[in-house]
């Protein structure tokens, strides 16, 4: 009997990667690593910040004393690491040269994908909750205390990183290996863009609609909101999530489209470069 | 040799007098270039098909377009009735395949690989299955080593128990003795020989190596530039080319010392 969308195959599929971190301490030390030097080289630059001398003509002080640059950074890295884990599980089956091998099997694509997904949460639970902790511990940074907010930032966040890795991972089948580096660079377009670290206001006029055109931008201006202002800003979750659907939906699309254009072209027993 | 028992076999696609695999005018064409021109055939269940050519004959692309991995630029291909362009998830469970072109995660070990494509292709009983695939192609030994670490004729061995997992009714095989030692190559053809005629299962195989075709096809497909030159039984094809074994008549028709048969004309 044909079954449209199987659980027991998603299991099957997060269990070969819990198998495959479970068997390399260097991948999960990998997970941890980066978000932690982030997180101490943002927090101590806060530190320096946040003590500067009233004189010294910093206007800032107040906004980073708030916590605004290690908590942009955590941020940051849930959405980096979303994609990454999203984008690295997928890159870990043309690795080991397997994709042919689950493109043959009963695997449907959107299984794949919810698998994909399922793997991008834990990995990220993996690097970014300890060091959640560590803040609170080296800077006095609660992520955690931002309470509902931060199940907002969260998921939209994920959302968006989810998006990306579709789209990157749908090239990957199409282009082989040569389209690699997208999975580490194509979110870097999004730093400057999304404002992470400072205001939309910030930026030009004529760069501001592409701005408030990205799903992370609402969340970035709602943390500082929290902070700053000591408001959650719930218009602004709701258009960040509004934004998501439709980028997550057109993702998915694209997905496809890619996979059906791989099946054309033939690439998807050939995943070199 | 213990292989499990065959799969109940109800449907309406499932009749012995359908074929298992039917081709028409497949054709696929990679930017202007046709890697298979127009091909027609037709494979009768439990038989066991020999596809032969030489480099970039067609026959990876060929055996692409059946497991629906690639698309064909026209013409169409199916598989137990489901038609491989558009169709192919209502009978992926009961194929299976095994190529030189896909590995199997290294990390992994021989039991979590297994483990894993078998809950894929939702295999009963899976543990039991994998411990009767390890002793039936004898794995036992390292059934726990990490994929990575094997030789080339381990690796073959267990990616033949991963083609194995489902029992499948399809099953294709891309060299399936490639890097094995004349030993373990003859085992592994004995232990195909008992799946087909446990399981009357339909296997078409990609070889280079003439005696294993002589040995266990029932028919030989040849290819040459994308188009069928040979077609009919081992004994068919050697009384057509006047040759004494099919390596010759693969040398004839590779190095074009004979013409080429019409285009899927049947043997003499």
């Amino acid at each position: 009997m044909e079954q449209r969308f199987s659980f027991f195959r998603v299991h099957a599929l997060v269990m070969r990667y819990i198998y495959l971190l479970a068997s390399s301490w260097p991948r999960v030390a990998d997970l941890i690593y980066w978000p932690l030097v982030q997180m101490l080289t943002w927090g101590f630059l806060q530190t320096y910040l946040a003590r500067l001398p009233p004189q010294s003509g910093f206007v800032g002080k107040a906004t980073i004393a708030a916590g605004t640059l290690i908590g942009a950074m955590l941020l940051w890295d849930i959405l980096f690491r979303g994609q990454l884990g999203f984008s690295i599980s997928f890159l870990e089956e043309m690795w080991s040269r397997n994709v042919g091998n689950l493109m043959m099997s009963p695997l449907r694509p959107m299984e794949f994908v919810t698998a994909l997904m399922v793997m991008s949460l834990l990995r990220l639970a993996i690097g970014i909750i300890p060091v959640t902790f560590l803040a609170i511990w080296f800077f006095g940074f609660n992520l955690w205390g931002l309470g509902i907010g931060l199940a907002a930032f969260f998921v939209n966040l994920i959302l968006t990183s989810w998006s990306i890795g579709l789209v990157v991972s749908g090239l990957l089948l199409r282009n082989g290996m040569g389209a690699e580096g997208l999975v580490w660079t194509i979110l870097f377009l999004m730093l400057p863009l999304t404002c992470v670290y400072y205001p939309v206001a910030t930026l030009p006029a004529w760069l501001q609609p592409l701005a408030w055109a990205l799903p992370p931008t609402y969340v970035f201006e709602g943390f500082r909101a929290i902070l700053v202002d000591h408001t959650f800003r719930y218009d602004l979750m709701l258009m960040s999530f509004s934004l998501n659907m439709v980028y997550f939906i057109s993702s998915v699309f694209v997905f496809l489209c890619l996979l059906q254009s791989a099946r054309k072209v033939g690439s998807l027993l050939q995943m070199g470069e | 040799m213990n292989i499990a028992e065959p799969l109940s076999k109800p449907g309406s696609d499932r009749g012995p007098d359908q074929p298992a695999i039917v081709a028409e005018a497949l054709t696929k064409a990679y930017k202007g270039t046709l890697a298979v021109d127009h091909i027609s055939f037709a494979i009768a269940r439990g038989s066991v098909t020999g596809l032969l050519g030489g480099n970039g004959a067609g026959k990876t692309t060929t055996i692409g377009m059946i497991m629906g991995l690639i698309l064909p630029t026209s013409g169409h291909v199916r598989v137990l009735g489901a038609d491989m362009a558009h169709d192919r998830y209502r009978v992926l469970a009961r194929m299976n395949f095994e190529s030189p072109y896909v590995d199997m995660p290294h990390r992994l070990t021989v039991r979590q690989n297994l483990r894993v494509f078998a809950r894929l292709y939702n295999v009963a009983r899976c543990e039991a299955r994998i411990e009767e695939l390890a002793k039936t192609l004898m794995l036992e030994d390292f059934l726990d080593r990490a994929a990575g670490k094997l030789s080339a004729g381990q690796k073959t061995r267990v990616a033949l128990a991963k083609a194995l997992l489902n029992n499948p009714e399809v099953l294709l095989l891309d060299e399936p003795t490639a890097s094995l030692d004349p030993d373990t190559a003859d085992w592994v053809r004995t232990c195909l020989e008992d799946y087909r005629r446990k399981h009357m299962a339909t296997i078409l195989l990609a070889s280079h190596n003439m005696a294993e075709v002589e040995r266990l096809c029932d028919r030989v497909i040849m290819l040459k530039q994308g188009r069928i030159v040979g077609d009919g039984t081992p004994a068919d094809l050697l009384a057509q080319f006047e040759r004494d074994n099919l390596e010759e008549v693969f040398l004839d028709l590779a190095r074009g010392r004979r013409n080429a048969a019409p285009q899927n004309a049947a043997p003499k």
